[in-house]
């Protein structure tokens, strides 16, 4: 029966099978251009917030060969395959969050990492696909929408990683990894009076949260958020430096390599979490229009291919994974610009650094996958 | 499960994504409206703003100290000068683990525990961004070896700064007094712009009279700097400019016989140019060396110099307020001279002891104890004076009254601060009866006359208000207060004229004369400095008592504990038709005068014999 339904004709008129390589690789060419002109753009911001040093940009440049890799790998098994390794994924994920907990690696304070013989992973990351796959897995062989105790196993779904991940303590990859969840349970249609009776809830249990399950240094970042001013030498001087770095790159910016607030390393993680002030620095706002507009075009792009998907499960983790990238956009450039706390979020494709790299571009893999789709059924 | 069995319906599903996915994309574009607003806001709204801040962030004005004004003597001895020094600081803001770097230093330079808890008490206080120094005075070594390790000790600095250093220390502690680093309190009372830059204040003696002189006036420089603080460029510059140098009235040489003769015994001297007010010598021993506080004293040295029982921290020549003892007579016989009282001819009977009409106390002559009577039957101003035969002032005292004796000593600069330029100078104590009724409510009595006229009793002098008083003496009125500084950057200064003592010369000449035969005749109490002196010298010799002594006993210097033992004094003027040096000196259970004579004639001499310069 499922067998039979995923074969039947989608409403999206008839199928147009383009040749060339992109097309041979199971690519999506208008995706494919997109990420490829942002991670350009990216690489040329990163390598001026660096400090012009050409070895992190060929580390960065060896990162995206990683990711573009794996995503061309990813795109050649069809969501058939990638629906029924889901359920393993998330099991093989959650229990090695559990050895984190017991014998992870600490940087700054956290556990994150676990050695496999010499190759530092962080589990965490493999959740955050893990889990919308295995929501939408569990969701596509469901009648949409929902009947509410599919949601309350989906929820548990979610709540159980997001809970290993906090007490590590990520704030950033936990919020990252529970938003794809939701927003998998989300696109499955999920009605509005659970959404709403959610936020409700969610507000008001927002003080218990802060009274007992937020650590000091999370409350902090928050409480600098709302009055950066308050520790200008401390824990402001973060959001301080990054607005004047924002502000004073003005509308047209101080010029590449020329950003004081950066080059003079008065920015924090310049090339890290930081570098959408250096792109605002330095190309000032007519560079974050463009990046901005980028996104979009990603985002619209991505949310089209769920349009033309083939099954619930490519419908759900096609908006999943678009609303998580979006995720990614808005935390990161409105903590740099002071809207909101600063939580360890990069700037995707932008921020130095691979292993969220890599879980975005795998993700762009699953997108991929999901809109070449239909070829695999016309055969 | 028949009748709510629900099959997927493929289309029913792609109506729901395509209706989540319009709700995500308006949410999207939401959000995404929102950063484009919020950065718009920041970098065209508030463009100008965030544009200072970052001028201000890149390019910063640097404080550049001015170098403080040196000190010399009349002669040209540099006193007081400013040497490189190099100091470990660190900006805490920079240091990444606070605790593990200070653990690294340890390593590379000697940090003792005094060291580390000043720094952390420092730290608490410090202004953002500051310098704060964990260890002065780095040697070339261990400056090497920080330079060497700097790169992993992020927030560490050596900063190289001139610093008050005294060449002379000890010979001058008293007088320069030292600078030391600003403390909270000052720092509230300071102008913070004129000591940007600048860490070190006048603390004491001349360093803190004339700090403003002496600081100069902060420069700066516009520097462009990483958050580090390291300086890339130097963007423009103005030259700090540096205080203005100080040439003292002080005599290198002067001072160094002063301190010699007084040959680590307790004491004090002060010797003044009587026609100028200049303060030739001003010693006061034991001494310390002025550069341990220059970086703060640790602990243990300035224990040492609290505890100890000679105190060398205190400033004898201007904080010491001793009985000035017979020192006082030629003042007191000047009051009756000019009252009218007595005269050159007049005498008094002396037979070793006095006594007020109606009072069978007697009141001994210190002479008393040694002939067992008095210093002849009939004594006349002269010998009172040369002999210091104290009946003469008793009677004298009696007839004069507290009151009289207080308006005459006072023209002298008795009683008050003589407004010498340097600190903490105390004014001595000048009886009266309205004195008494102020100080201690009590009324006065008329034996308390008797001591005040030969120096005991309440009165209380310093040894520079002595030296003014002789000073005064020898110029036959003049009075001027004594100045340490001569020049401030090149320019004189002049000593101010104080209200003189108006007196007949003839009195003039005969209490002169008097004091001449203190030294210059056989019986004069300081005859025995006399001796090869190639030059005429007029003093007054003196002794103050340290216990009193009750009406019977007799006082046996050898049994009294050496710190009960009487100070000292002498005072005197050389040349006595021309004088050039006015002195004062007091040795400190020194038992008697002759303890303080010798100090006086080596002074003297120096000054008077010293090699044409």
């Amino acid at each position: 029966m499922a067998e039979y339904l995923r074969q039947m004709p989608s409403s999206e008129g008839p199928l147009v099978r383009q040749p060339g390589v992109t097309r041979f690789l199971n690519m999506d060419t208008p995706l494919l251009v997109l990420l490829s002109i942002l991670t350009a753009y990216g690489l040329l911001v990163l390598y001026s917030a660096s400090g012009q040093s050409e070895a992190a940009l060929y580390r960065q440049v060896r990162f995206f060969a990683v990711g573009y890799f794996a995503m061309i790998v990813v795109a050649q098994f069809n969501t058939v395959r990638w629906s029924r390794w889901s359920p393993w994924g998330y099991v093989v994920g959650v229990l090695m969050l559990i050895a984190v907990a017991f014998a992870g690696d600490g940087a700054k304070g956290a556990q994150r990492w676990l050695n496999l013989g010499g190759f530092r992973f962080q589990p965490s990351e493999l959740l955050k696909l893990a889990v919308p796959m295995t929501v939408a897995w569990y969701l596509g062989q469901r009648v949409l929408p929902p009947r509410p105790r599919y949601i309350a196993t989906c929820l548990l779904m979610i709540v159980i990683p997001v809970g290993l991940i906090l007490r590590q303590p990520d704030l950033g990859t936990s919020l990252l990894v529970g938003a794809s969840g939701l927003f998998a349970v989300f696109m499955a249609g999920i009605g509005w009076r659970f959404i709403f009776s959610a936020i409700v809830l969610g507000v008001l249990s927002a003080w218990p949260a802060w009274m007992f399950l937020l650590e000091d240094y999370q409350k902090q970042r928050i409480l600098t958020m709302l009055d950066p001013e308050s520790d200008k030498l401390g824990a402001g001087w973060n959001i301080i430096q990054s607005k004047t770095a924002i502000g004073s790159g003005g509308w047209s910016g101080k010029g590449w390599g020329q950003g004081t607030q950066s080059q003079l390393d008065f920015l924090p993680e310049s090339h890290s979490d930081f570098i959408i002030a250096v792109l605002a620095e330095e190309f000032g706002l007519r560079g974050v229009l463009l990046l901005l507009l980028l996104y979009l075009l990603i985002l619209l792009r991505s949310f089209w291919i769920g349009f033309s998907a083939q099954s619930s499960y490519g419908r759900i983790l096609c908006g999943s994974i678009t609303l998580t990238f979006f995720v990614y956009i808005f935390v990161n450039m409105g903590m740099v610009a002071g809207l909101l706390p600063v939580v360890g979020v990069p700037l995707p494709l932008v921020s130095a650094g691979g292993t969220s790299l890599v879980t975005l571009m795998i993700g762009f893999g699953l997108l991929m996958a999901i809109s070449t789709e239909r070829r695999v059924i016309a055969q | 499960m028949a009748s709510r069995i629900a099959l997927k319906d493929t289309r029913r599903e792609q109506r729901i994504y395509s209706a989540r996915a319009s709700v995500a994309l308006l949410f999207v574009a939401g959000l995404l409206g929102t950063l484009l607003v919020r950065y718009y806001g920041l970098q065209i709204s508030e463009f100008e703003t965030y544009r200072t801040a970052s001028e201000r962030n890149r390019v910063q004005l640097q404080p550049l100290a001015p170098k403080r004004g040196l000190i010399y003597d009349r002669n040209g001895v540099l006193l007081a000068d400013n040497r490189p020094s190099y100091t470990l600081s660190l900006i805490l803001e920079r240091v990444d683990d606070l605790e593990s770097t200070l653990d690294q230093l340890a390593d590379l330079v000697a940090i003792d525990q005094e060291q580390l808890d000043k720094f952390r008490s420092r730290a608490v206080r410090r202004r953002p961004y500051e310098h704060v120094p964990l260890r002065f005075k780095l040697n070339d070594e261990e400056q090497a070896r920080i330079a060497v390790n700097r790169h992993r000790l992020p927030g560490v600095v050596v900063d190289a700064q001139l610093q008050r250093h005294y060449p002379h220390g000890e010979l001058f502690a008293h007088a320069l007094g030292y600078v030391g680093r600003i403390n909270a309190q000052e720092l509230a009372s300071i102008d913070e712009a004129s000591y940007r830059g600048t860490f070190h204040i006048g603390k004491t003696g001349l360093e803190r009279r004339y700090e403003e002189e002496l600081l100069g006036t902060a420069g700066y420089q516009t520097v462009e700097t990483n958050a580090h603080g390291r300086i890339l460029r130097v963007l423009d510059r103005f030259d700090p400019k540096p205080g203005r140098d100080l040439v003292l009235h002080l005599d290198f040489k002067l001072q160094q016989v002063a301190h010699e003769a007084l040959a680590g015994r307790r004491g004090a001297v002060v010797a003044l140019d009587p026609l100028s007010g200049g303060v030739l010598a001003l010693v006061s021993t034991p001494s310390f060396d002025s550069n341990l506080f220059v970086n703060g004293i640790s602990n243990r040295d300035y224990g040492a110099l609290r505890d100890s029982p000679d105190v060398p921290l205190f400033n004898r020549t201007v904080q010491g307020q001793y009985p000035p003892g017979s020192t006082v007579k030629p003042m007191v016989a000047m009051a009756g001279l000019e009252a009218g009282l007595v005269d050159s001819e007049s005498t008094v009977p002396d037979p070793g002891w006095y006594r007020l009409p109606g009072d069978k106390r007697r009141y001994r002559d210190w002479i008393l104890r040694i002939r067992g009577t008095g210093h002849a039957p009939e004594v006349d101003l002269r010998m009172a004076i040369a002999e210091s035969c104290d009946v003469y002032f008793y009677d004298l005292a009696r007839r004069l009254t507290i009151d009289s004796m207080h308006d005459h000593l006072q023209g002298y600069g008795l009683g008050r601060r003589t407004g010498i330029d340097i600190t903490a100078e105390r004014s001595g104590v000048l009886p009266s009866v309205a004195w008494k009724r102020a100080a201690l409510n009590e009324a006065w009595f008329p034996g308390e006359t008797l001591s005040a006229g030969i120096g005991q009793g309440y009165m209380l002098a310093t040894p520079l208000q002595l030296a003014v008083a002789t000073s005064v003496i020898a110029t036959r009125g003049e009075h001027r207060e004594p100045r340490i500084a001569q020049f401030i950057g090149g320019a004189a200064l002049s000593a101010p004229l104080s209200e003189p003592v108006v007196a007949d010369s003839e009195h003039w000449e005969n209490i002169v004369s008097a004091m001449r035969d203190v030294v210059h005749t056989r019986k004069g109490t300081a005859h025995a400095i006399a001796e090869g002196m190639t030059y005429e010298m007029a003093g007054k010799t003196g002794t103050a008592q340290v216990i009193s002594i009750a009406q019977a006993a007799v006082y046996d210097e050898e049994a009294i504990d050496e710190r009960h033992r009487n100070h000292g004094l002498f005072v005197a003027f050389a040349p006595i038709e021309a004088p050039s040096i006015a002195v004062a000196v007091i040795v400190e259970n020194g038992g008697g005068s002759s303890a303080a004579y010798p100090v006086a004639r080596s002074v003297i001499d120096a000054w008077l014999n010293k090699e044409p310069s």
